[in-house]
């Protein structure tokens, strides 16, 4: 077993070097010429040439994308060219509030897809699956901006139930930081007035962001469950007078889980993509709305910074849902 | 002989293949519910500007009378901030959109299928470096991938467009891959070879024929998916721009009509909500009707 987790882990090394050089074709090699578009429209040629020397782009690509990689061993991403801020420290103030919304609609999804997948399955073809179904397939189709603005208008706009937009209220402060989760800073320094605000503002994005997810996790649950149920030994079960409960305890959902934690190991991939569009919706202060910023801006380290995160927390969530599924299913670990 | 063989290995390009692919598809209502829809909005891509109760609107020309008006028999949809026909919008937005995600569908469609053939086909290191590379390509989300491709290229709906393709070819090479490697071995592919026929021509006489089905199918599924990048990349404000009519753009617009003016939002949202639903009833039916192995 620890054979093959070194084996996965060494697997990943080619790809963070994959990874770096297409985010940095992507973000340096791509728009042309970015001292240029940092240095503005009205820049003269000698202003050109202090921003592309101050950010070392009057180097050959190879150099510069040495430097680079030799930065990011040491923490440093660059800085902005808009703000001239370091990216690594806005990295640090904006990443977990994306991770915080990401856990949410995470375990909201899985608390929610589990048992509708596990009753769609058990009623198969009847009534509850046939709702549920449907559901399944119209909430794939559902754009999550215009779900987030609807569920903004009936819950904030119109009933004021919960809040509109960001983290907090802008009367209140921040928890001291400690994970950087308002949650769980919450927690630990027993402001239980602040922990229910941070609450009710993650509530709707959470929501938003965790529809999709919802409605995949329900259909493969569903055609897991069905596939069980079909299974000799299920039946067998069954024939010998098992109660239903403890057939779906031991044999079902045990069947299931494996197949669902690799859909999990996918949406995060998927979630962490669609920051964009939730943290736009919501204000959300995370590195979606982050990215979205700068590349409008056309701020290519925040850009560069943003997607190798993202690729790398991906690559990271894939290795340890497959080292999972070797645990729940002793076959695979055994190579 | 050999096209013969072909066409009778895939068991759907004869006629009577195609008979009974349509008979399975119309087995499922939602299917067909998903064919009306997808030809209703294939006619508004193409006839959008003749049937738009305002075609006028979109040039431009209103009255500032009409701004915000509410849903009624005049305006189905209501009318936005400068007044302009809400219904006339959206009828006008499905030109955008279907142009753009069937253009990035057929790009990607392209690229995925050649590095999937050449792949899949050749093996050895050949697969090992195409799929090395596609796996990299996978690691980042599409949208993520595409919105910085498309800040690299700078903004224009051609810009978007291939930077969506870019980001959405991986699907297809794996498909496709994992297809070829199946038919490979196949006593057709090996009869081919031996009466001498070129890499080239088992590829593309031999093999390709019998790997469009699948490739169909996700290209119809993928079509839904593809608005809704559109879309999603419309209301960041990469890609297309106001005032070109796109679902995505008007949606960005509204938000800062609410709660008031909620048709604004409303009626778009509701149009890429649609579009999406149609063309995934549609590629699902396709998907049962023409992939055996989903036939259960």
């Amino acid at each position: 077993m620890l054979s093959y987790v070194l084996f996965r882990i060494a697997l990943i090394v080619p790809l963070l070097i994959g990874l770096s050089l297409l985010v940095f074709v992507i973000g340096r090699v791509l728009p042309g010429d970015p001292a240029a578009l940092a240095a503005g429209p009205y820049a003269t040629a000698e202003q050109r040439a202090a921003v592309a020397a101050e950010f070392g782009l009057d180097q050959p690509i190879a150099v510069q994308y040495w430097d680079y990689v030799t930065g990011l061993f040491e923490g440093d991403l660059g800085r902005s060219i808009m703000t001239r801020r370091p990216v690594a420290g806005d990295l640090a103030l904006y990443l977990p509030a994306t991770l915080e919304l990401v856990a949410a609609s995470l375990l909201l999804a899985v608390a929610v897809s589990i048992p509708l997948g596990l009753v769609a399955g058990l009623t198969a073809n009847r009534a509850p699956d046939m709702t549920i179904s449907a559901g399944t397939l119209s909430a794939m189709s559902m754009p999550q901006f215009f779900l987030g603005l609807v569920l903004q208008l009936i819950f904030a706009m119109w009933l004021s139930l919960l809040p509109l937009s960001g983290r907090l209220p802008f009367t209140v402060a921040p928890p001291p930081a400690v994970t950087g989760f308002y949650t769980i800073d919450s927690v630990l320094a027993g402001q239980w007035h602040t922990l229910w605000l941070s609450l009710v503002h993650l509530a709707l994005p959470a929501i938003t962001m965790a529809l999709a997810p919802i409605a995949m996790i329900t259909r493969i649950m569903r055609a897991s469950t069905m596939e069980a149920l079909q299974q000799d030994y299920v039946r067998n079960a069954r024939a010998l007078g098992l109660s239903i409960r403890l057939i779906l305890f031991k044999y079902v959902l045990k069947n299931a889980a494996s197949a669902t934690l690799t859909m999990i190991g996918l949406y995060v991939g998927w979630m962490l993509g669609s920051t964009v569009l939730v943290e736009k919706v919501f204000d959300w202060p995370g590195i979606g709305l982050y990215a979205t910023n700068a590349i409008l801006n056309q701020d290519f380290n925040p850009v560069i910074a943003v997607t190798l995160v993202i690729g790398v927390i991906f690559i990271a969530t894939n290795l340890i849902v497959d080292l999972l599924y070797g645990v729940l299913n002793p076959k695979v670990g055994d190579r | 002989m050999s096209a013969r063989t072909t066409a009778e290995a895939s068991g759907t390009s004869g006629g009577e293949g195609l008979a009974r692919a349509f008979y399975r598809f119309r087995q499922n209502p939602l299917s067909l519910v998903g064919l009306v829809l997808v030809a209703l909005l294939l006619f508004l891509a193409i006839f959008g500007p003749l049937v738009a109760p305002y075609p006028e609107h979109l040039a431009g020309e209103v009255s500032v009378l009409d701004r915000f008006k509410p849903p009624s028999a005049a305006f189905w949809f209501g009318t936005n901030e400068v007044g302009q026909d809400i219904l006339s919008m959206v009828v006008a937005g499905a030109q955008v959109s279907l142009l753009s995600a069937m253009g990035v569908i057929v790009i990607a469609t392209l690229i995925g299928t050649l590095i999937g053939l050449a792949a899949g086909y050749f093996g050895t290191w050949i697969d090992e470096v195409l799929m090395r590379f596609t796996d990299l390509i996978l690691t980042l989300p599409a949208l993520i991938l595409a919105m910085a491709i498309a800040a690299g290229l700078g903004p224009s709906i051609v810009n978007m467009v291939i930077a969506l393709a870019l980001a959405w070819w991986p699907g297809f090479a794996r498909l496709v891959r994992g297809e070829v490697i199946g038919l490979k071995e196949e006593q057709f592919v090996v009869a081919a070879r031996a009466q001498g026929a070129g890499a080239g021509r088992i590829i593309f006489r031999h093999i390709l024929p019998n790997v469009t089905s699948p490739i169909i199918v996700k290209m119809s599924l993928d079509v839904g998916f593809a608005i809704l990048a559109v879309a999603s990349l419309g209301f960041i404000g990469i890609g297309v721009r106001p005032p070109t009519p796109e679902w995505g753009v008007m949606l960005s617009v509204s938000r800062s009509n609410l709660p008031h003016f909620w048709w604004t939002a409303i009626f778009p949202g509701m149009a890429i909500f649609v579009a999406v639903l149609a063309f995934n009833l549609f590629g699902e039916g396709l998907r049962q009707a023409l992939d055996p192995r989903a036939r259960r």
